[in-house]
């Protein structure tokens, strides 16, 4: 199956497109990734279709689309999403969303407990932790590096620009790669797109509300 | 030259647009489907639009949205001929789920993307209801956002901005008296009602750069808005009922009476004979019923579009997305931005 892999979750403009097969692994077939958090929306698009074009494929032959859902910061966040949701639609395949960091722990692959660690800004991180067979055992969750580090986790390495941005706080050995690759992004989601399952609903994992205060009313006149 | 299919996407502001427009080859354009999905109750509280909470309601609106329009017009996605999506100006998060959902749209079906400007698409929207405009015309925006008058030579080759708002836009003026009133959020409908059972000369509140001095065609509402604060202030201190109606009215009053004179100035001053009166704000009953009578005595043809098409939607930008094809322009490249601060004269990113 051909397998269109997107994320912009972390600052990384990731496009991809993968073959998927039933008795082997995700192979990348071509890659499109540019680091800038501010060119998600210019450059997601033109990623998809340049990779596709290395591929020697087109939109056409595409059978499924996977989709990292985050956490990460909201405005490049949705770019991924909605620009799946829109070529799900208009090609009428299916959109997998998975979770970011479950992408990123499968990348890094260090076969011991990990934490993975994005940037969340506002000196907070995404995390999530995983067991050393890959498997996630809690989050993800957004918090200060601190009080992530005062939990105790019981992990090996730290993987994601939050590890390396705070590795003091945080302390433990920094691993790579830092952005979930498009093979990863596919891995997480292959079981389902082979078995035709149903997609999940592509919902953003925002893991924060809204900044917004209702205003403090002025002493409300009476109603005459 | 057969018919071409051009659909719009509008996520400016709190509107998730989306509209099919049918070009045919001698210009026409006909409306198929013009579907809004609105987020305005969830800013309700807040008393304005909040950017994060419009974002997240445009990426859940987008793909309905989409279908409904489909559905309506009754036609395929492959059917369309070209993909018009609202560039600029607007709230950056809430821009880039439209112009992302757009260029998505455009290469999954090989088909032009054009980026445009959402303030020209106001003035288009009325070429939906009641054709093509005059080579030359002058179009009075007025909405949540803007309030602008605009010199529109060919909507597709020249709209020149001739005077804006200095500080509120009219619509904001709207939902801050609103505030002061106890009425709902948007202020809009609220005070139009009230206003209607009021005296518009109870009050005499100030009129926004009407001097001599004052430019001719900028307007000010800031002023406005703190002279009615002010007599609401005055009127509690001394234990009187506030006449809420007659408050509203005078508001309304000064608001339409401003608006409505500068439009009919530019008029006369450049020898223009239509009037486009478009955006949120030009459904309001006595903005459009005093642009009415004054460019009756002036002899000036006065457009509204119908409220529908007034507010924010896809249609208008599948509008100007139409007038754009039709003059041959060549699409917006592949790697469009979005652009929250784009000029009125820019009809096109490129
Ligand atoms: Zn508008």
């Amino acid at each position: 199956m051909l397998v269109l892999a997107i994320d912009t979750a972390t600052p990384a403009v990731t496009a991809g497109v993968v073959d998927l097969t039933a008795d082997s692994p995700p192979r990348l077939l071509a890659q499109r990734v540019t680091l800038d958090a501010k060119a998600h929306g210019e450059l997601l698009t033109p990623h998809l279709t340049d990779a596709l074009a290395e591929a020697g494929r087109t939109f056409a032959d595409v059978d499924a689309i996977v989709v990292g859902a985050g956490p990460g910061p909201f405005t490049g966040l949705r770019v991924g999403l909605v620009t799946a949701a829109a070529l799900g639609q208009a090609l009428g395949k299916p959109v997998y969303p998975v979770p970011t960091p479950d992408a990123v722990a499968l990348a890094a692959a260090t076969g011991e407990p990990l934490l993975v660690a994005t940037d969340a800004r506002r000196r907070e991180v995404y995390w999530a932790v995983y067991d050393a067979a890959g498997v996630r055992v809690d989050g993800p969750g957004v918090d200060r590096p601190a009080d992530l580090a005062e939990r105790g986790l019981d992990v090996r390495a730290a993987v994601g620009e939050g590890a390396v941005l705070y590795a003091d706080v945080l302390g433990f050995p920094v691993v790579g790669p830092h952005h979930p690759t498009p093979v990863a992004l596919v891995a997480v989601a292959a079981a389902d797109v082979l078995a035709g399952a149903e997609p999940g609903p592509l919902t953003p994992l925002y893991l924060r509300r809204p900044d917004a205060v209702e205003p403090v009313g002025r002493k409300r006149v009476t109603r005459a | 030259m057969t018919d071409r299919l051009i659909l719009g996407i509008e996520s400016s502001c709190d509107e998730t647009g989306v509209g099919i427009v049918r070009l045919g080859p001698d210009g026409a354009l006909e409306l198929l489907s013009d579907e809004v999905a609105s987020s305005v109750e969830q800013h309700a509280r807040f008393g304005g639009v909040v950017p994060e909470v419009a974002s997240r309601a445009h990426l859940e609106a987008m793909v309905p949205t989409m279908r409904r329009s489909l559905e309506i017009a009754g036609v395929e996605l492959s059917d369309v001929d070209a993909i018009a999506v609202t560039a600029g100006p607007g709230l950056a998060g809430a821009l880039l789920v439209g112009v992302s959902a757009a260029k998505a749209y455009a290469a999954a079906l090989g088909k032009p993307l054009y980026g445009v400007n959402h303030l020209a698409g106001h003035v288009a929207a009325d070429t939906l209801e009641h054709g093509p405009l005059p080579d030359r015309c002058l179009a009075l925006l007025v909405s949540g956002g803007h309030s602008q008058l605009l010199l529109v030579e060919g909507l597709a080759h020249k709209i020149t901005e001739l005077g804006s708002t200095v500080d509120d836009a009219a619509g904001e003026a709207y939902d801050k008296v609103a505030r002061l009133l106890d009425l709902p959020y948007p202020g809009g409908p609220p005070i139009d009602r009230l206003a209607k059972t009021g005296n518009g000369c109870a009050i005499a509140f100030p009129r926004g750069l009407t001097g001599p001095r004052d430019n001719r065609y900028d307007f000010s509402f800031s002023g406005l808005k703190t002279a009615v604060a002010r007599w609401v202030e005055r009127s509690e201190k001394a234990g009187d009922e506030l006449p809420l109606a007659d408050v509203a009215a005078s508001f309304q009053e000064a608001v339409a009476d401003v608006l409505t004179m500068k439009a009919v100035r530019a008029c006369k001053d450049l020898g223009i004979d239509t009037l486009v009166v478009a955006g949120g704000v030009a459904a309001n009953s006595r903005i459009s019923g005093l642009a009415a009578e004054r460019c009756a005595e002036a002899g000036i043809d006065l457009r509204v579009p119908r409220p529908k098409l007034c507010g924010d939607n896809g249609a208008m930008i599948a509008a100007i997305g139409a007038h754009l094809v039709a003059a041959g322009a060549e699409p917006s490249p592949v790697d469009l931005s979005t652009t929250p601060g784009l000029p009125v004269g820019t009809i096109q990113v490129r």
